[in-house]
């Protein structure tokens, strides 16, 4: 699995890029694996605020609907409309084109316990 | 529905090998999917792919007086099958709602073959043996159903398949047909039938050869482009020729007219459970129906439970839901009370709040170009 090493992860498998004050979130590698064939991605609202852990986006196979957590409070600044066309993005690009929203994160304190890619990895195993 | 620990078939171990995601279903551990649900069901499709159904049940029942008890017990009619033949049918309870609907194989003049659905095996039997007929030797009836492994192996090219696994002269059975045949060492039972809208066949055989016989069937497909098949693909393939999945789309809080299958009900028939209630029901008409749909726009994908919108009003929710991959929107299934609506009529579905347009459409939603 590909697992970058200048992002950030969660343990509910997004992950973060830190780009000033704010934050690029995408699901990873290994999560998009185990979803397979993601067929619509709901995207946040732009301009909303939303609280860490809360869901923001939904992601769904042919299966399953999957909620995407916020990984820190903040609002909601990009959302990636190719997505409404493309989904399979998310399975063929998670780390590029794949990409869900970007964030301005209140209070980037909150970003601290968020894995590294060595702790990710570790915990997929 | 079991309470107990999933059972595995006698494949679990080759499921996990092939990296298929395990999941329960009816009281087993199935696969939902190997590679991918989109990929499975394109190649059934397109090419074949085989699925484990060793969870679904065996029943047989046989004497000389099996014809005539079987008939006072399934809808359809079971003095038209020859030996070699096979039916769809539904067993119903004394206010004609569904306990399962099943393929009933007459394999001998005076012996049948019932293949019922996996989480209704102890219900079919339990009530069947409640009701065999009074007189000893008329009718005996097993539970055959751990003694027995199965395979659907469905798509366009499961003829190729066959000939490859049998001989190069063998032809398959007609439609609806079963017969025996030697394959990978063993006799098994080799039925011309799907749940998938492909052509396709459904095998049966022992369950220690299991093993033998699954791997036989992916090394002679590999020049096909076969594909092992799970749950997943299993689904959206039915669901796009508005087969029914029992415990979803059928219970007993429904029967088949409702369910729209009153072609597999014989009403002629003199006598069978159920078929006073049905009787009435005809001539009076059913007070819901089930209807397929489809998404009208981009929406994401229908799913079970969601509810439905008449004219604004909730009419109740859907009973299978999916993305269609071979039609790429959003299909389902939902009963729905009278008037009884037509294809073309417009419904809302309500996802997370929001409702999205849909429309009544005819069966199957999936016709082969």
């Amino acid at each position: 699995m590909n697992v970058p090493e200048d992002l950030l992860y969660t343990e509910s498998h997004e992950w973060i890029r830190r780009e000033g004050d704010k934050i690029r979130v995408g699901i990873t590698d290994h999560a998009q694996a185990e979803l397979t064939d993601v067929v619509y991605v709901e995207l946040p609202k732009m301009g909303a605020t939303y609280d860490a852990r809360g869901t923001i986006a939904i992601v769904e196979s042919v299966k399953a609907a999957s909620d995407i957590y916020a990984p820190a409070k903040g609002t909601v600044s990009e959302i990636n409309r190719e997505l409404e066309s493309n989904p399979a993005l998310v399975n063929t690009d998670p780390y590029g084109e794949g990409w869900i929203y970007v964030m301005l994160v209140e209070n980037p304190d909150q970003l601290k316990d968020l894995k590294d890619a060595a702790a990710y990895k570790a915990m997929i195993g | 529905m079991s309470e107990a620990a999933p059972q595995k078939t006698p494949l679990y171990d080759e499921h996990v090998r092939l990296g298929g995601k395990m999941i329960p279903f009816g009281g087993w551990l199935m696969p939902v999917q190997y590679s991918g649900i989109v990929e499975e069901h394109q190649a059934v499709r397109n090419t074949v792919g085989v699925f484990d159904i060793s969870h679904m049940g065996e029943l047989v029942a046989s004497g000389p007086g099996a014809s005539e008890w079987l008939n006072t017990m399934l809808t359809n009619n079971v003095a038209k099958l020859d030996v070699g033949t096979g039916q769809y049918t539904f067993l119903l309870n004394d206010t004609a709602g569904i306990i399962d609907d099943l393929i009933v194989y007459r394999i001998e003049s005076e012996k049948f073959l019932m293949v019922v659905n996996a989480s209704r095996i102890e219900d079919d039997f339990s009530w069947l043996q409640s009701h065999l007929p009074a007189v000893p030797g008329e009718v005996q009836l097993e539970n055959q159903s751990d003694a027995y492994a199965g395979l659907a192996i469905q798509g366009p090219r499961v003829g190729e398949l066959f000939r490859a696994l049998l001989n190069e002269g063998a032809e398959l059975p007609a439609r609806n047909q079963i017969r025996r045949f030697d394959l990978a060492g063993s006799n098994v039972w080799i039925a011309r039938t799907g749940y998938t809208g492909e052509d396709g066949v459904e095998v049966f055989f022992p369950a220690e050869v299991a093993p033998r016989v699954w791997n036989e069937v992916l090394e002679k497909g590999k020049p096909l482009g076969i594909r092992p098949c799970g749950l997943g693909a299993r689904d959206t393939l039915r669901l796009e020729m508005c087969y029914p999945l029992n415990g979803s789309d059928l219970s007993p809080e429904h029967n088949p007219l409702e369910a729209g299958l009153g072609f597999f009900v014989d009403l002629t028939k003199p006598d069978f459970t159920g078929r006073e209630k049905l009787q009435r029901e005809k001539e009076f008409g059913s007070s819901k129906r089930l209807v397929p749909f489809r998404m009208k726009g981009k929406s994401p994908p229908p799913r079970p439970h969601y509810r439905v919108f008449r004219e604004g009003v909730d009419a109740g929710e859907l009973t299978s839901g999916t993305l269609s991959p071979s039609l790429n929107y959003g299909i389902g299934m939902a009963y729905l009370p009278t008037p009884t609506p037509k294809p073309g009529d417009e419904i809302e579905i309500e996802i997370r709040g929001q409702k999205f347009p849909a429309v009544i459409e005819k069966k199957p939603l999936y016709k082969k170009p």
